[in-house]
């Protein structure tokens, strides 16, 4: 029986210069972020990030190692602009590929069943089809003859997720309400590392929600991270919800380089995710 | 003076705009009313308590509730109809059960709206939100916008980056995509507009009472088509006065738009 336990480092061990990574959660919540704050701490670079997108971008894009963000959106949630991206997008640092949010739902699912791409028609008309040519259009082979937008598979080489609980195998469960789409961007990739707030026994899991909150099976995931807090400061509710003093502070550090040294001094150099919770008191 | 009935007082431009707001719903049955913003929330949930009885709503996340959550209180009660997450919410847009209004950085007179950024795309002056749904949703479902902040920097000939499709783009394409795409309005802090302008473009269709014409055609940054003598927006009723307060007990809405 396979123990898949392992710490953010073994993740970052894992990792190598230009992959392209994909990042559960949505906007500022459930963010696998004691993973994210361990790669962006690391000497990785030239990463690709794939995300609904929140400070896992930012904190990437501020620490260098992203050269390019696929996403829909880059957000905060209570802070609606993610000041971080923000300021790596308006410095000319990253490459981008501009999708709707729902075409990258397509993408994932596209890339979890292994065909090139899934036919729709968001994003005609828009930016995301005419002015980028990496996405193409198909003509429909059947007697509409409709010209329809091919949305990508979104290829992961390494999916990270966060989970409220998981066993050592590798199941995953999710308690709050939305599971966003955690289990597509296990299955987008060969490989998937999921954090977890709490390593528990199998059997404890049936016993901890729904059966169809027992959303991601061990078949999807080849690693464990026991992390308690491991979402923080993004909400990760019914266990805890967004830190927003923190989340402020970490925005108001876009705002000149100094502030930002002070805080990845404090929060980012610290340490492994013991030290940070620490540190923040959690 | 209409009589608005005991604490309610006189209706200010925000009660103004949930109206123009709650009217964009009126006729559109049992779909997916989806207003994002704090006096598009209200007026969304207005339009289902006073005219609009089957409209589904989300609480703003991933549940469907049936009954008219008030803003800006912890923990209000709902009655939770049907679990909607995110990857539902797609099932949904495609359908075409639905109807959303968003915001826009950027209007142009066709309705292409831009919210991901200004600029060079490599190398933008403003980073915003990004695509966001905007794409799909204005090919997918009916679309409305609100704009808090009626000026000729939203309201702009031409967008910089098209995330949402207006009527000249979706006549470019195929027959599919003109027969389903809907712009219904556009609700501002000054004016309500609708694309029934020549070839689709934007029309003045209401001012709210305090507003010229001319307040809103120096406050928009292309050609309005203006037929005749424009209406003011209608009044809340003494009712949807009540609703109002009892949907935004702690009047965010005044937050959003003053006056």
């Amino acid at each position: 029986m396979t123990d898949k336990r392992m710490t953010e480092a073994d993740v970052v061990g894992e990792l190598r210069d230009g992959m392209t990574i994909g990042i559960g959660g949505w906007g500022s919540r459930r963010k696998p972020m004691s993973i994210v704050r361990a790669i962006a701490r690391s000497d990785l670079k030239d990463l690709t990030v794939a995300s609904y997108a929140g400070p896992d971008l930012g904190l990437l894009c501020a620490t260098g190692k992203v050269k390019k963000a696929i996403y829909p959106f880059c957000s905060l949630d209570s802070i609606a602009l993610e000041p971080h991206f923000r300021n790596a997008r308006q410095s000319g640092a990253v490459q981008t590929l501009e999708l709707d949010e729902g075409m990258f739902l397509l993408g994932l699912q596209a890339a979890a069943w292994r065909v090139p791409f899934l036919p729709t028609r968001v994003g005609l008309g828009s930016f995301v089809v005419e002015r980028q040519p990496e996405i193409r259009t198909v003509v429909s082979p059947y007697d509409d003859g409709e010209e329809l937008v091919a949305a990508p598979a979104l290829d992961l080489d390494v999916g990270i997720i966060h989970m409220h609980r998981g066993d050592a195998r590798g199941n995953g469960q999710y308690l709050n309400v939305d599971p966003y789409m955690d289990n597509l961007v296990a299955m987008a990739a060969p490989r998937c590392f999921m954090s977890v707030e709490r390593v528990v026994d199998t059997d404890e899991l049936a016993s901890s929600g729904p059966v169809q909150s027992m959303l991601i099976s061990r078949l999807m995931t080849h690693g464990v991270v026991d992390a308690p807090k491991g979402a923080h400061f993004t909400e990760c509710v019914p266990d805890y919800g967004r830190d927003e003093a923190f989340q402020k502070e970490y925005a108001a550090s876009a705002r000149d380089p100094d502030l930002w040294s002070a805080w990845k001094a404090k929060y980012l150099d610290c340490g492994d995710h013991a030290e940070y919770r620490k540190v923040v008191g959690l | 003076m209409s009589d608005t009935s005991g604490t309610t007082g006189a209706p200010s431009r925000a009660d103004f705009c949930v109206i123009g707001v709650a009217e964009c719903f009126r006729g559109d049955g049992e779909i997916m009313a989806n207003p994002i913003g704090t006096i598009p929330a209200v007026g969304g949930r207005l339009a289902r308590e006073v005219f609009e009885p089957d409209l589904v709503m989300t609480d703003g996340e991933a549940l469907l509730v049936a009954n008219g959550i008030p803003l800006g209180v912890d923990d209000p009660a709902k009655m939770v109809e049907a679990w909607n997450p995110y990857r539902t919410m797609f099932d949904v847009v495609w359908s075409g059960r639905r109807h959303v209004m968003m915001g826009a950085s950027q209007l142009d007179p066709y309705g292409n709206q831009n919210f991901a950024f200004i600029g060079d795309p490599s190398h933008p002056k403003v980073q915003l939100l990004g695509m966001r749904g905007a794409p799909g949703n204005t090919v997918q479902n009916v679309t409305s916008y609100w704009i808090p902040s009626h000026s000729p920097k939203v309201f702009v000939e031409q967008v910089d980056v098209v995330s949402g499709i207006g009527y000249d783009r979706a006549a470019a394409l195929r027959d599919w995509v003109r027969e389903h795409h809907e712009l219904r309005r556009v609700v501002t802090n000054l004016a309500v507009l609708d694309f029934e302008g020549p070839d689709h473009r934007m029309r003045l269709r209401s001012v709210h009472p305090g507003v010229t014409v001319d307040d809103v055609v120096a406050a928009t940054g292309f050609e309005l088509a203006v037929d005749g003598d424009v209406p003011e927006t209608r009044a809340p009723t003494p009712e949807e006065l009540e609703v109002m307060a009892r949907l935004d007990p702690k009047g965010m809405r005044a937050q959003e738009v003053s006056g």
